[in-house]
């Protein structure tokens, strides 16, 4: 079979695997669901692979497949297909994508383990996957669009799990207005993409469009700026990045694949993908690298400060996103893209390994209550362990090495892109800290009252509660579920952890500079038309950047070793010094509080006007006086229905004599 | 005699059922009042069957009779339901028909 | 002998209105089918009219007497106290008799001033018919057997005695306000 064949296959079976959990659901007892869901997604990787290695066996130059079920539509210039695009680029997200969701889905299998939803959520997950699958694969703009809507559909169906929580309906109901936002700059890029180059398919446009536009011209720039919008509202950066923290509401699974591994990178696979167009009006990829660059620092900045050990992984996922925009906005292709994979394994495990700490903690999520919890997860603390060296970029793990190539090529661009460059480095050193910020506060230190129950072989139960605001909830349907699951004593969880650590650890082998070259041999074929990416930083630069991430890194390590193990409470103190910073970081720069006044005030007065007096007077007025004077019309004519029959028979009389009567007219 | 006159008979004859079933307040009455007038649309039938000299007016006329015939037998039903549930045999007191 | 059978069959009719007693309302009408049939005779519908005895003054007559007998004649007076019907109710049935006048005599068609074609020997026999029935009309011959099957059934539903439970229940609800009376009493 060809690559084409199982591409579609790589979609045909996460959808069917939905539907499947979806119809029949009543009869899939315990985790009947949770393995079936998981079967789909393991059967769509080896469908990937099987893709990777048919696309491999093409000469270079010709893995470029296109392979089309339908046309949509087919009408005035217009014609837009059911096609997927099978080259190097699509077929690694696919890859990355399907093989971080299965281990996601196997984790899921245990940890949702209680919950009355568990059904209702594979189906989500499922679809989810599916969605995600088709916009990578998508060929055209409307197949891409299509799949960025349902990937919008699935975050908030997913966040929103919980449904009876409050704040998890907010919180998706959030994610969701955010997310179409970005996909009104995507569509309206769309529609002038299929104006000026007369065609929908990415081989096309791509194709045309260096001969339709100048360099620069100001049309191709708002363009990539519109699809800029998209890109920002689905990965989550400034301005559109306020939705990923609050979608922490939703199970922690769901942070893990959507909100760290897959959906937030479609952004960054969308500009990867248009990377002609980008190329062409290097303003807009400037504008990119410099919204990266600084939603970078901002995300660090806050996680350096927030409580909530979601949240801090959540505004770590938001400042990663941040360096793979940017690399991929300065050309820096392959190295986007190979840190989007490093940072899918590393992320996802740390928000597994997240999960378990919480279930151990019967649910708290306040890192101000957690604290050693080394001797009581042990396996847990060695997977964190992992997993924030590998974000931290300590050298030899996965991270560093995708990191610092985004890092080099910066340099390697030199004049102005050294600034990336530094702000690269500067983040790199505040990730180190936080990142170790959450080890040293969760795990060393003394054992607290849920560790040492644990050390003893119990596991903690308490109240059921809302972690953000304390609300006591039941544990029925539209609720977490009443038991909760650690990595230590659960298999499907313990396993995908211990092969994300070792991801984390040895995945950035394939791609060590200077000596391996894995993923960016792989990916040439889908960047030749571009002469950006030809750029291959020199040796001298690659040391370069390699030195200054080891240093930023054991910098980061250091700083959060002095205020958190060394000094306790010195954090404490420098926070009390600096109340003004502290507020301003722990607000998370007060984003969200500007655009309450911007947004969401003047919405709700006009609202408010317009159901007061506009309702009140015009819609009322009308509807209710056609029925006032449908109610009078009635009445007269109520009078006809008296109920005699003999008045019925006059009336019939009368009609027939005035019909006589008129024909007799009409034939004289 | 001349077709006419045949016609104003009939005419004549409806008009007088038609006047049975407006002013009769008994529902017996006005089913054999409305017998009148489809005898008088016989009549008529029956005429211009012969002014045309084709029977096919005839025929018509014999299904209007069949067709009375089974109102006939609808209406007395429907008497006859009266009757037994102690029902006042006036029309007019009949009037649940009123909206 | 047209205007015989004619001043009969109007004296029928007037008595058929006129009276007072649904009994002898229905003589008048027997009356007034005898008569008629005369004037099918004359018309040269002889299968018509012997139908016409047979059928209406024989079957559809007998039944109207068994049900006068059976109600009882309750005899209802004349004058109508409904005011606006009064007036009304002669009003229009005389303006659609002048109507019909007006449609007869100035009517277009100038074969209804003569007596009427000449017209062979077997016009308005029984064999006439029935081979008309048989060819051109077997649709709506079809039609109508079909209709008195239905008249049929419906008389028996119309005529079943109540279950005997529902008979108290019809009592009760008859005493009661008499609102039900579509389904009691059937």
């Amino acid at each position: 079979m060809s690559a084409t064949t199982y591409a579609w296959l790589v979609i045909a079976f996460p959808l069917a695997g939905s539907i499947v959990i979806a119809l029949g659901w009543r009869s899939l007892p315990g985790r009947t669901a949770g393995w079936i869901g998981s079967a789909a997604i393991g059967l769509a990787f080896l469908n990937a692979i099987a893709a990777l290695v048919q696309l491999q066996d093409k000469p270079a130059g010709a893995r470029h497949l296109q392979s089309s079920l339908w046309d949509y539509v087919s009408t005035v210039g217009i014609n837009a297909k059911l096609g997927i695009l099978v080259d190097p680029l699509s077929v690694f997200m696919i890859l990355v994508v399907s093989g971080v969701s299965f281990l996601i889905h196997v984790y899921s299998v245990a940890y949702m383990d209680s919950d009355r939803g568990y059904r209702r959520y594979f189906s989500y997950l499922n679809f989810f996957v599916f969605s995600m699958l088709l916009l990578v694969l998508a060929g055209n703009f409307v197949l891409l669009i299509v799949g960025w809507a349902f990937v919008g559909f699935a975050s908030y169906a997913l966040i929103s799990f919980w449904y009876r929580r409050r704040t998890a309906t907010y919180a998706g109901i959030k994610a969701f207005v955010i997310n179409v936002v970005g996909d009104v700059g995507l569509v309206l890029a769309a529609i002038l993409l299929q104006r000026e180059t007369g065609s929908l398919e990415f081989a096309g446009v791509f194709s045309r469009a260096p001969h339709v536009f100048d360099r620069n011209e100001w049309l191709i720039v708002a363009i990539c700026l519109l699809i800029l919008v998209g890109a920002f509202a689905k990965s989550a950066q400034i301005p559109l990045h306020t939705w990923l923290p609050d979608a922490m509401e939703g199970p922690t699974p769901v942070s893990a694949l959507i909100h760290a591994a897959t959906m937030v990178t479609a952004g960054v696979y969308l500009i990867a993908r248009a990377h002609p167009l980008f190329e062409l009006a290097p303003t807009a990829a400037d504008i990119s690298a410099a919204i990266g660059a600084l939603t970078l620092l901002f995300a660090a900045s806050v996680a350096l400060v927030v409580t909530d050990l979601k949240r801090i992984i959540a505004y770590s996922t938001i400042s990663q996103i941040g360096y793979m925009i940017m690399g991929v906005s300065i050309a820096a292709y392959s190295a986007g893209l190979f840190h989007l994979m490093t940072h899918a394994f590393f992320k996802a495990l740390m928000f597994m390994t997240a999960g378990s700490v919480i279930a151990a903690m019967a649910g708290e999520q306040n890192i101000d209550r957690i604290s050693g919890m080394r001797r009581a997860l042990p396996f847990t603390f060695r997977a964190f362990l992992f997993a924030a060296l590998a974000l931290a970029a300590f050298p030899g793990f996965a991270g560093y090495f995708s990191k610092d190539e985004i890092l080099g090529f910066a340099a390697e661009r030199g004049g102005g892109y050294w600034i990336f460059f530094a702000v690269g480095t500067a983040g790199a050193v505040m990730t180190g800290v936080y990142a170790f910020r959450m080890i040293f506060r969760c795990f060393a230190g003394a054992p607290n009252d849920e560790a040492l129950e644990l050390e003893r072989g119990e596991l903690p139960h308490g109240e059921h509660f809302n972690p953000m605001t304390g609300e006591k909830e039941d544990t029925d349907v539209g609720f977490p579920g009443p038991e909760h699951h650690i990595a230590e004593r659960e298999r499907p969880m313990a396993v995908p952890m211990l092969l994300l650590a070792l991801l984390s650890l040895g995945g950035g082998l394939v791609q060590i500079p200077g000596a391996t070259h894995v993923v960016e041999h792989f990916l040439d074929p889908s960047f030749t038309d571009s002469p950006l990416a030809q750029i291959s930083t020199s040796s001298g630069i690659e040391a370069l950047a390699l030195i200054a991430g080891a240093a930023a890194s054991l910098t980061g390590i250091g700083i959060a070793y002095l205020f958190w193990v060394r000094n306790p409470g010195s954090s404490l103190r420098l926070a009390a010094r600096l109340r003004g910073l502290h507020a301003f970081l722990a607000h998370k720069w007060y984003f969200d509080e500007l655009y309450d006044v911007v947004f969401v005030r003047p919405a709700r007065t006009l609202g408010q006007v317009a159901s007061n007096v506009f309702e009140r007077s015009v819609v009322q007025g009308l509807v209710g006086g056609t029925a006032f004077a449908v109610r009078v019309g009635n009445s007269i004519v109520r009078v006809v229905q008296s109920g005699i029959l003999r008045y019925y028979a006059l009336l019939l009389l009368t009609g027939v004599s005035a019909l006589a009567l008129y024909f007799l007219a009409v034939s004289r | 005699m001349d077709i006419v006159w045949y016609l104003v008979l009939s005419a004549l004859i409806f008009c007088i059922g038609a006047l049975g079933v407006l002013t009769r307040r008994s529902p017996l009455v006005i089913l054999i009042s409305l017998e009148l007038m489809l005898n008088g649309g016989n009549l008529a039938l029956a005429a211009f069957a012969r002014m045309t000299g084709t029977s096919d007016g005839q025929v018509f006329a014999l299904i209007v009779m069949i067709v009375a015939a089974a109102e006939v037998v609808v209406g007395l039903g429907l008497i006859v339901a009266m009757y037994r549930s102690r029902l006042p045999m006036d029309v007019d007191e009949m009037s649940e028909l009123k909206g | 002998m047209f205007w015989i059978a004619a001043l009969m069959a109007v004296g029928g009719a007037a008595g058929v209105v006129l009276q007072r007693n649904p009994f002898y309302s229905v003589l008048s009408l027997v009356v007034h089918l005898i008569s008629l049939a005369v004037l099918f005779l004359l018309l040269r519908a002889e299968f018509l009219a012997a139908a016409q005895v047979i059928v209406y003054a024989g079957a559809v007559m007998v039944l109207y007497v068994f049900v006068v007998a059976y109600v009882g004649g309750l005899e209802d007076p004349l004058t109508e106290p409904n005011p606006a019907l009064r007036t009304a109710a002669p009003l229009f049935a005389g303006a659609l008799l002048i109507e019909l006048g007006i449609a007869i005599v100035g009517s277009g068609l100038k074969a209804i001033d003569t007596h009427g074609p000449h017209l062979g020997a077997g016009f308005g026999s029984p064999s006439e018919i029935g081979a008309l029935f048989l060819t051109k009309f077997l649709f709506p011959f079809e039609v109508v057997s079909l209709l008195l099957l239905v008249a049929a059934v419906g008389a028996v539903a119309l005529a079943r005695p109540a279950a005997s439970a529902d008979r108290e229940l019809a009592r009760d609800r008859v005493s009661a306000g008499m609102s039900a009376s579509s389904q009691s009493g059937d």
